[in-house]
């Protein structure tokens, strides 16, 4: 596949993400939608939500206007090199800006200038690994500012939440990010958790795993237990769509595991709103997309 | 309940918490560079008498020599906070849309001028810039660049919450009390 070819099928994957929720993102909108009552505020929340991702599909324009941070995971075979699929991705973010499939979304820290394309130091992030297998898999997430705001790290133990350094203080680490979130980060919210890893490598890791799909079950039986329980218990704290109030504060929460030092013990949360825009697909050295992830 | 322009104190103290309104008329974007740089007292390059700012950092384009919006959703509203009420008092503002809601400073200078915060569907971008029916003008463009700019934009029956009101209500303030009980139920030890 030649250089033009690829930038095209990355500009596919940036359209598809920017506008297009996933099946199973939602299939759980539906479900939160039917879960509240109606008349009441949740309800309308919901149905504004719905309309807003058919019409956004339909019109092939940005689900939400901040589009986010630009985070693409790469499983690389060695057809293609990491300049060569930087260079297409970075052409593909371009001109995605361009022609309004992103918003101008990346300002310098020290000038507050708008680089105006989504280009410069740290934009887009890419995350290569390598792959023996043929075809290429690219996952692309556009996390908003506003729910990346209100992610959160703590570090075990914390006496104020009485959360030691066990399963049950991770619980209590969870339930109290997703009442610190209440109204910020667009919810109903998706949670992804790291327990352990270091602060750098657990925020990585509780992002990384949103990209799972929404409705599998933790290979871990231990993290598929804790994960459904703390999906029903944040449920039952009335925050709701928006912060509203309502059954719906969350759709889904996802947790993995990495190893840590003795001397920490990190629970990272990365909150998702319900704009969960996330999408993959499989390419084939001959610049075919052979399927889409999440279909 | 439909609020339309010429926004009034009148119209805005009638308004009550969990009311659904729809509005109609122009309305201002502004958000962080736009709250910063009036707060340090630069001069507002619109009159802001009576005005209803929207926190909404839009998706603007140029297509054939127009501004045509592609995407125009609320952004998180408390961190202009430390502005909002100040800026509510000095303009005689009418009412701020976004999401997430806003502090006791804002609560307390909603119920001082007679405004109210209309909460509009977070992300919900498409929706929204349906409603925005006419770009009118854009300011500080080039200071700000274009999501911080401000943008004046003609709506129609643009909907929201009303989450704060000039009463001193506050339906964010009663859903933390909620939330609050039950994270506490749930957390005993
Ligand atoms: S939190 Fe998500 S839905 Fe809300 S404004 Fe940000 S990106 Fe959009």
């Amino acid at each position: 596949m030649d250089a033009k070819t690829l930038q095209a099928r990355l500009l596919e994957l940036i359209r598809r993400t920017s506008c297009e929720l996933p099946p199973d993102v939602i299939r759980a909108v539906d479900k939160g939608w039917r879960r509240e009552k109606p008349g009441t505020n949740a309800k309308y929340a919901f149905g504004v939500i719905r309309d807003n991702i058919k019409l956004a599909a339909g019109k092939s324009q940005p689900l939400c206007q901040d589009t986010g941070t630009i985070i693409c995971d790469v499983a690389r075979p060695d057809w293609v090199s990491e300049r060569a699929f930087r260079a297409a991705f970075e052409k593909a973010v371009d001109e995605a800006t361009r022609v309004g499939y992103l918003r101008q979304n990346s300002v310098d820290s020290i000038t507050g200038r708008n680089s105006g394309n989504n280009l410069g130091p740290g934009s887009p992030v890419i995350h290569f690994h390598e792959t023996t297998a043929k075809a290429l898999t690219a996952r692309l997430m556009l996390k908003g500012g506003g729910c990346e705001n209100v992610g959160a790290q703590y570090s075990l133990p914390d006496t104020g939440l009485g959360a030691g350094r066990d399963l049950e203080g991770v619980r209590r680490c969870v339930l109290d990010a997703v009442n610190k979130a209440q109204g910020k980060g667009c919810g109903p919210g998706v949670l992804g958790v790291c327990i352990g890893g270091d602060r750098a490598t657990g925020y990585v890791a509780s992002k990384e795993t949103l990209l799972r799909p929404l409705d599998d079950d933790n290979a871990d039986p231990v993290l598929a237990k804790l994960e459904r329980r703390l999906l029903d218990e944040a449920n039952t704290l009335g925050i709701g769509p928006m912060g509203f109030g309502g059954a719906t504060t969350l759709l889904g929460v996802k947790i993995t595991a990495r190893n840590r030092v003795p001397a920490s013990f990190f629970v990272s949360v990365s909150y998702m709103c319900w704009a969960y825009r996330r999408d993959g697909f499989q390419l084939s050295a001959a610049g075919r997309i052979a399927k889409w992830l999440y279909d | 309940m439909l609020l339309e322009a010429p926004f009034t104190e009148e119209m805005m103290r009638a308004l009550k918490v969990g009311d659904l309104v729809e509005i109609t008329g122009v309305v201002y974007t502004g958000r962080d560079a736009v709250h910063k740089y009036l707060h340090e007292g630069g001069k507002s390059p619109v009159d802001l008498r009576d005005a209803i700012i929207y926190h909404c950092g839009p998706v603007v384009v140029k297509e054939g020599g127009r501004w045509v919006v592609k995407a125009a959703g609320p952004t998180t509203s408390i961190r202009e906070e430390p502005y909002q009420g100040p800026l509510m008092e000095q303009y005689g503002l009418r009412g701020v849309i976004g999401k997430g809601g806003m502090g006791p400073k804002t609560l307390a200078a909603c119920q001082k001028v007679g405004a109210c915060y209309l909460h509009a569907v977070g992300g919900a971008a498409q929706v929204l810039a349906e409603c925005v029916t006419a770009v009118e003008g854009v300011h500080l463009l080039e200071e700000f660049g274009s999501p911080e700019a401000i943008w004046e934009f003609r709506v129609a029956k643009f909907p929201a919450v009303v989450t704060m009101d000039a009463h001193g209500k506050s339906l964010h303030a009663n859903v933390a009390s909620v939330s609050a009980e039950a994270l506490a139920r749930l957390l005993k030890p």
